[in-house]
């Protein structure tokens, strides 16, 4: 069902490139506007920064790959051409690329937050982020196939509000592709056919499973997200949000952050390479968390991004709801 | 790097092989899983598609003054029309497909029998791909929503690799096949 959002004129006038470079946002002219029209152009503007630059921890980890592709082979040849395609993204203002997948926000706001005047906003703003062509009309019924065009709908975007200690509000976006959401994997331990027990070597065969699976499917290379526990649900919610962490930020576990840096080495021994082409890079890096489980169930999921990784994040005051910070 | 140029016939594509890269100047058709289900199911197309290009891709499209502007056209996976792939290249007479990830034995076989080559683009490199498209001639079944439609594209130097060729080979066979052997001595 989706709701006609009321006309009110909030123009986010043209934002040209306006982030990038500098972590604090230059302030803005000090024409008064409410808070509600600010909120919606400061997330409007996160959702802009979001779907056309991509986070500096990943570009840095692209340009290194890039750098270890033989030349004049068609691995090279991609990523020369996914490198060209960040630049021209960020200076023409447009998607990294035309999936702008599930839209999903976690917001963290200090005690005391209306969470449901702030979901209105969002709506709104992601109405027009729509509009201005930051997003793809890219919410589809999934029982009529029907495409109101708003990305708007049961369960879009996808919102979750958590309560933290501080004072300031943080709204972190994630733009989740289609074709790297679908080799996504996830496992119930003991994993027979593949001889994977319940143990950490048991989620490394796991993991490496879900790679071999996904060959150039989900728009390598890729960064994996892996969650060890949970149940179902919670397990692959898990799995995701470790991709709000920044590549190279290794689990405060031994264990974990040892498997972490041992998947990524062994996955770049694969052959896969970028696209699925055959060449050095599979994947870009793998962050891996833990739930507590139930004794009867042992689930591993993995949250498998493409090389246009979609992330970013703000904090924003909680009062006027102007943009202070990038997070990324 | 090969030049493949409109209009494009199955001799031309019969030329190709695994692993060329190629830039095609000339037409494409966006379809991707609405369109290609429609015509599984029978429904004439819209357009006649003999001798075409195939892009699996849901553009993002803006409407301007005098007519529309792709802003972002990158690939989609294209297994998802597995289903139905080869039944569009026996019906169709369509010369080639784009989109990434590959597709499978039936597509593969289709190819060879029907003269079709499958061409690999760069997923995610919308911005790249849409500077590529020189203008859009039509639209047709706009009623699926706009990334489902079918587009009419002009294109000029359109960077591709072909990833499965009209004699019997895949790249995407050939990778799955070798990283699988490499994933056992690594377990
Ligand atoms: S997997 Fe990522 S890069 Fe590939 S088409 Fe989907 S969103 Fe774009």
């Amino acid at each position: 069902m989706v709701k006609k959002v009321t006309k009110k004129k909030v123009a986010p006038k043209k934002v040209a490139a306006k982030k990038p470079t500098k972590k604090v946002v230059a302030k803005k002219t000090a024409k008064k506007i409410s808070p509600d029209a600010q909120a919606i152009e400061s997330l409007v503007e996160i959702i802009r920064v979001t779907s056309t630059i991509i986070p500096n921890d990943v570009d840095r980890a692209i340009r290194k790959a890039r750098g270890e592709e033989v030349s004049n082979t068609s691995a090279s040849y991609a990523m020369d051409i996914m490198c060209d395609n960040i630049e021209l993204a960020k200076t023409k203002s447009q998607p990294l690329c035309q999936d702008t997948g599930t839209v999903i926000f976690y917001i963290y706001h200090p005690p005391g937050f209306h969470q449901t005047p702030f979901i209105k906003l969002i709506h709104k703003a992601v109405t027009q982020s729509t509009k201005l062509g930051y997003l793809r009309q890219n919410s589809v019924d999934s029982l009529t196939g029907e495409n109101a065009g708003t990305n708007l709908g049961a369960g879009h975007p996808s919102i979750h509000f958590v309560e933290h200690e501080k004072k300031e509000l943080v709204v972190k976006l994630m733009l989740k592709g289609g074709g790297c959401e679908n080799v996504s994997a996830q496992y119930s331990l003991p994993e027979t056919t593949l001889g994977a027990g319940r143990d950490l070597a048991g989620v490394r065969k796991v993991i490496l499973d879900a790679v071999v699976k996904a060959q150039g499917k989900g728009c390598g290379p890729g960064v994996l997200g892996v969650c060890v526990g949970g149940d179902r649900a919670d397990s692959h919610a898990h799995a995701k949000r470790q991709l709000f962490r920044k590549l190279g930020e290794r689990s405060k576990i031994k264990e974990l952050a040892e498997l972490e840096v041992e998947i990524t080495e062994t996955c770049n021994k694969l052959g896969i390479g970028p696209m699925g082409f055959g060449g050095k890079t599979t994947i870009l890096d793998c962050l891996i968390d833990h739930r507590n489980r139930v004794p009867a169930s042992f689930i591993v999921s993995v949250s498998y991004m493409c090389w246009a990784f979609r992330r970013q994040g703000a904090t924003l005051d909680t009062k006027s709801f102007k943009l202070n910070k990038w997070l990324y | 790097m090969i030049e493949l140029n409109y209009p494009f016939s199955q001799e031309a594509v019969r030329k190709l092989k695994v692993g060329d890269m190629v830039l095609i100047t000339g037409k494409l058709f966006t379809g991707r899983d609405a369109v290609h289900k429609y015509l599984h199911e029978g429904n004439p197309s819209p357009v006649n598609l003999k001798n075409q290009i195939i892009y699996h891709c849901g553009p993002v499209v803006m409407k301007e003054k005098n007519g529309y502007k792709v802003t972002a056209a990158g690939p989609t996976t294209s297994i998802r029309e597995e289903p139905y792939q080869w039944q569009v290249m026996r019906d169709h007479g369509i010369v080639g497909v784009i989109g990434k990830g590959g597709m499978g034995a039936k597509t593969l076989e289709a190819c060879k029998e029907y003269g079709a080559v499958y061409f690999h683009a760069i997923g995610g490199a919308a911005q790249v791909l849409a500077e590529k498209i020189t203008s859009v001639s039509n639209v047709y079944l706009e009623e699926l929503g706009s990334p489902e439609a079918i587009w009419e594209l002009n294109v000029e130097k359109f960077p591709v690799v072909v990833t499965m060729d009209s004699h019997g080979n895949s790249l995407h066979k050939d990778v799955e096949e070798s990283s699988k052997a490499n994933l056992k001595d690594l377990l």
